[in-house]
């Protein structure tokens, strides 16, 4: 086994009442990496979280985390992970600075300890330090969340939907915070419903129903994309859509913003065929270019496989 | 040119919570079976603002007729010519599917009859007959929002407030609900819809982007990248949404 491998997670599954959350997984992260699970609600993604943070136990298979067994080294395990779940829980009726002062005790270690660590973050609500977290706004919640998870210096933190429903400018801050984390050696694993997340991973998994579609760089998934793909726009974008649903050569058709992202059925078809449809159905002001997908357009070729 | 009918007019709009001022100034106009963007970050105000509007909360100060009727004194007409859907509450889980329906239409006062006969047309249409008698709790998360939507647009009413209906949901079923949202504005339904998404900033008619209180700025997509210089509306939002 290479060495630079910190967690490998084997043939695990689960289920609740006959219902497969996780059907049988098996991936591996190496040490210092940024890793995104991507996926919508319901994927999968917090069951897999609450197995490795020794929450949950698995069905089936085994999990490694820095050599660890989930299950039988658990107290271990937990001495070296830092876990902010979806939902925000840490103590309402507790100060700020308490909330902190709590974590670090439990860990056996104090705030002046590992200040350097959580400085960068906690510097922004350390003026609110004596009131309630309960008080908080939800952009202050979630720094201290993450200076709690931190504060015991964890080998590997663990982030479930940090960003799930905060606007796109605190997303993009949060994501400066954890590029930040990374260099300072800790291995993250973040999960994320929001695709434009993915390109800011080391590694992704995109994972729909309890099953992993794919594993890699988010550059090797967007170059595995193996078909053709077209940005089309014209002056009524309404009627677009309809026309290439109906459209005999289409496979795909999606919305994406000011574009339709198409995919023919036929690879050889060029974009003057296309054209010649879409003037016949008298559309006005029509763009075609060739595109690079993103990892949606990845995403729901993989979905539809 | 038509003069375009007015939907909502909101002129002066002030909300004050004691020193706080969580709307400030507002002063926008939607139109007839437009989908009008109401963008900010967390924060700026777009959640009291919607509460005006839905008639569920009485502003400050400010002249803001919705449907027709005053948000001071006709809140109960603005109530029965509005839909409303947010992500968080949609339907009863311990209910089936067309008890929902049945539910939320006896609410709004329609007859039996004609909930029945709509009943069957919009199973049909969502592709959803197998699961009428389903629980809502047994159902996947994108046919619960697709159904939630339907439900909130049942009645026909003149605007429907959708607040981040999309979010979580995987990207297939975002598309399917945003078809569902154009086919709503087609038939004259004007639409109302907060979001997180960017890219679905892009299928708004026209939007507004809130900071602070305030509205920013108030324009079509197209017009709003060209202002400030954005290729799309990420980089817009980007530009103004964090003002301090």
């Amino acid at each position: 086994m290479p060495k630079n491998k910190l967690i490998t997670v084997t043939n695990i599954s689960k289920s609740y009442n006959g219902v497969k959350a996780i059907d049988n997984i098996s991936f591996s992260i190496n040490k210092g990496e940024l890793f995104g699970f991507i996926g919508p609600d319901g994927a999968g993604k917090t069951t897999l979280f609450r197995i490795l943070t020794t929450l949950l136990l698995s069905d089936t298979g085994t999990a490694l985390l820095d050599g660890l067994d989930v299950v039988k080294d658990y107290k271990k395990i937990r001495k070296i992970l830092g876990y902010m779940p979806g939902k925000f829980s840490l103590y309402q009726d507790l100060s700020v600075e308490e909330n902190l002062n709590f974590f670090a005790t439990v860990f056996g270690t104090s705030i002046k300890k590992n200040y350097e660590l959580i400085k960068d973050i906690y510097i922004q609500i350390e003026p609110f330090k004596k009131r309630l977290a309960g008080n908080l706004s939800g952009g202050m919640k979630q720094k201290l969340a993450l200076s709690c998870a931190l504060i015991h210096k964890p080998k590997i933190l663990i982030l479930d939907e940090p960003t799930t429903g905060v606007d796109a400018v605190s997303r993009k801050e949060f994501w400066e915070m954890l590029k930040k984390l990374k260099e300072k050696n800790i291995t993250i694993l973040v999960s994320t419903p929001y695709m434009d997340e993915a390109s800011l991973c080391d590694r992704i998994a995109l994972m729909q129903n309890g099953k992993i579609l794919s594993v890699n760089t988010p550059n090797t998934i967007i170059n595995n994309f193996e078909k053709n793909l077209l940005a089309v726009s014209t002056f009524n974008m309404y009627k677009l859509m309809r026309d290439l649903r109906k459209y005999e050569l289409t496979e795909t058709v999606f919305l994406f913003g000011q574009n339709l992202h198409y995919t023919s059925k036929n690879e050889s078809q060029n974009t003057d065929e296309l054209r010649k449809y879409l003037e016949q159905k008298q559309h006005k002001n029509i763009q075609i270019k060739n595109i690079k997908p993103n990892i949606e357009d990845c995403f729901m070729r993989l979905m539809n496989k | 040119m038509i003069e375009k009918e007015k939907i909502i007019e909101v002129k002066g709009l002030y909300k004050k919570f004691g020193d706080f001022t969580a709307n400030d100034n507002l002063n926008f106009d939607v139109y007839k079976g437009e989908i009008f963007g109401f963008l900010g970050a967390n924060g700026a105000g777009k959640t009291t603002a919607i509460k005006i509007l839905c008639g569920l909360s009485k502003p400050s100060a400010g002249k803001i007729s919705v449907a027709g009727f005053n948000v001071y004194k006709q809140t109960e007409k603005i109530k029965k010519n509005i839909g409303y859907m947010s992500q968080k509450f949609s339907l009863y889980e311990d209910m089936t599917v067309k008890e929902n329906i049945r539910f939320y239409a006896g609410i709004y006062g329609l007859r039996k009859k004609y909930i029945k006969e709509k009943t069957i047309e919009l199973l049909d249409r969502l592709g959803m007959n197998d699961f009428a008698d389903s629980l809502i709790s047994s159902i996947p998360l994108g046919w619960k929002q697709k159904l939630a939507f339907s439900i909130a647009v049942f009645h026909n009413p003149k605007i429907v407030f959708l607040d981040e209906p999309t979010a979580g949901v995987d990207p297939i079923t975002r598309r399917q609900f945003w078809d569902l949202i154009y086919e709503t504005a087609n038939n004259g339904i004007t639409v109302f819809v907060t979001t997180h998404y960017m890219d679905e900033a892009e299928y708004c008619d026209r939007l507004t982007i809130m900071v602070d209180g305030k509205i920013e700025t108030l324009d079509t997509p197209d017009n709003l990248k060209l202002k400030y210089e954005a290729n799309n509306m990420d980089e817009v939002f980007m530009k103004l949404a964090r003002s301090s």
